[in-house]
């Protein structure tokens, strides 16, 4: 079980950032990512894989200002 | 002329003189300075913080004058000499240090460098997802405070404050999207920078933010 945005999630053990960044339909320009805490760099989604008991944070900005 | 005495002296004084010291010495950077901004500059500005750094690479338009700060005399005028100069014209005493460039990967580092306090205030989301992970990655001495989500004409009450991430506090309803169709209108945008310039006036004095 890993928690994304607060809410558990199960059976996503395994996959990397960009995997889960992309089946939930993000747009990887738009995000900022942080994995227990610590922002995860745009430049390491592919090899950052999602653990058990992980809590990630995805904020995905949308436009204006 | 007022002087910086009288000022300082018709500040609310049912606040205490530390407060308005800690607003004094306090140093914010504002990137952007559309409808967020602007209007955040302003707010600061009125608030007593004794520097503000305002960023963009844009001159006024005129299709800026429904939600921005700027007037009719600013259309031309870059956004940061025109936004100096109401910061001005509320009080003279603030240090206004301007940057007149579009942010890129390249300059990054040396505009925001050293800073404690950013606002972020795109309107592009690609380049508020940039400047966000740059200073996050990089700078682990900044606080981020992010807008996102203020367009149209929607729920006022969806427009909240959030921290999403350990150095980032994000602004807005975080789903208004601006697209064809739904555009920035003064009320939800201006209701959205003042949520940004009080987590600002907040981090200045707590050190943190209250959410409830």
């Amino acid at each position: 079980m890993v928690r994304i945005n607060g809410n558990d999630i199960e059976h996503m053990e395994g996959k990397s950032i960009a995997e889960y960044l992309k089946e939930a339909g993000y747009d990887v320009k738009r995000v900022a990512v942080e994995r227990n805490g610590v922002i995860v760099p745009k430049k390491s989604y592919e090899e950052v894989v999602i653990t058990e008991a992980d809590t990630i944070e995805v904020v995905s900005f949308v436009g204006g200002g | 002329m007022v002087t910086k005495v009288e000022l300082e002296e018709a500040m609310d004084k049912r606040f205490t003189k530390e407060i308005y010291k800690k607003f004094k010495n306090a140093r914010v950077c504002i990137a952007g300075l559309g409808g967020l901004g602007s209007n955040i500059a302003i707010m600061l500005a009125r608030s007593g913080i004794g520097t503000l750094k305002l960023i963009d690479f844009d001159v006024v338009d005129i299709t800026n004058l429904n939600r921005q700060a700027y007037r009719i005399c600013h259309i031309g005028i870059e956004k940061t000499k025109a936004l100096k100069e109401m910061v001005e014209e509320i009080n003279p005493y603030i240090k206004v240090e301007v940057c007149q460039e579009k942010v890129t990967e390249y300059n990054i580092e040396e505009i925001f460098k050293g800073e404690a306090y950013v606002c972020e205030a795109f309107d592009n989301p690609e380049y508020k997802a940039l400047l966000v992970n740059y200073l996050l990655e990089r700078q682990p001495e900044t606080v981020v405070v992010s807008g996102s989500g203020m367009a149209g004409i929607g729920n006022s009450n969806a427009i909240c404050t959030k921290k999403k991430m350990n150095r980032l506090y994000v602004c807005g309803d975080g789903e208004s999207d601006a697209y064809k169709g739904m555009g920035l209108l003064a009320p939800r945008v201006s209701i959205c920078a003042g949520h940004q310039a009080n987590v600002l006036l907040q981090l200045i004095t707590q050190g943190d933010c209250s959410l409830g």
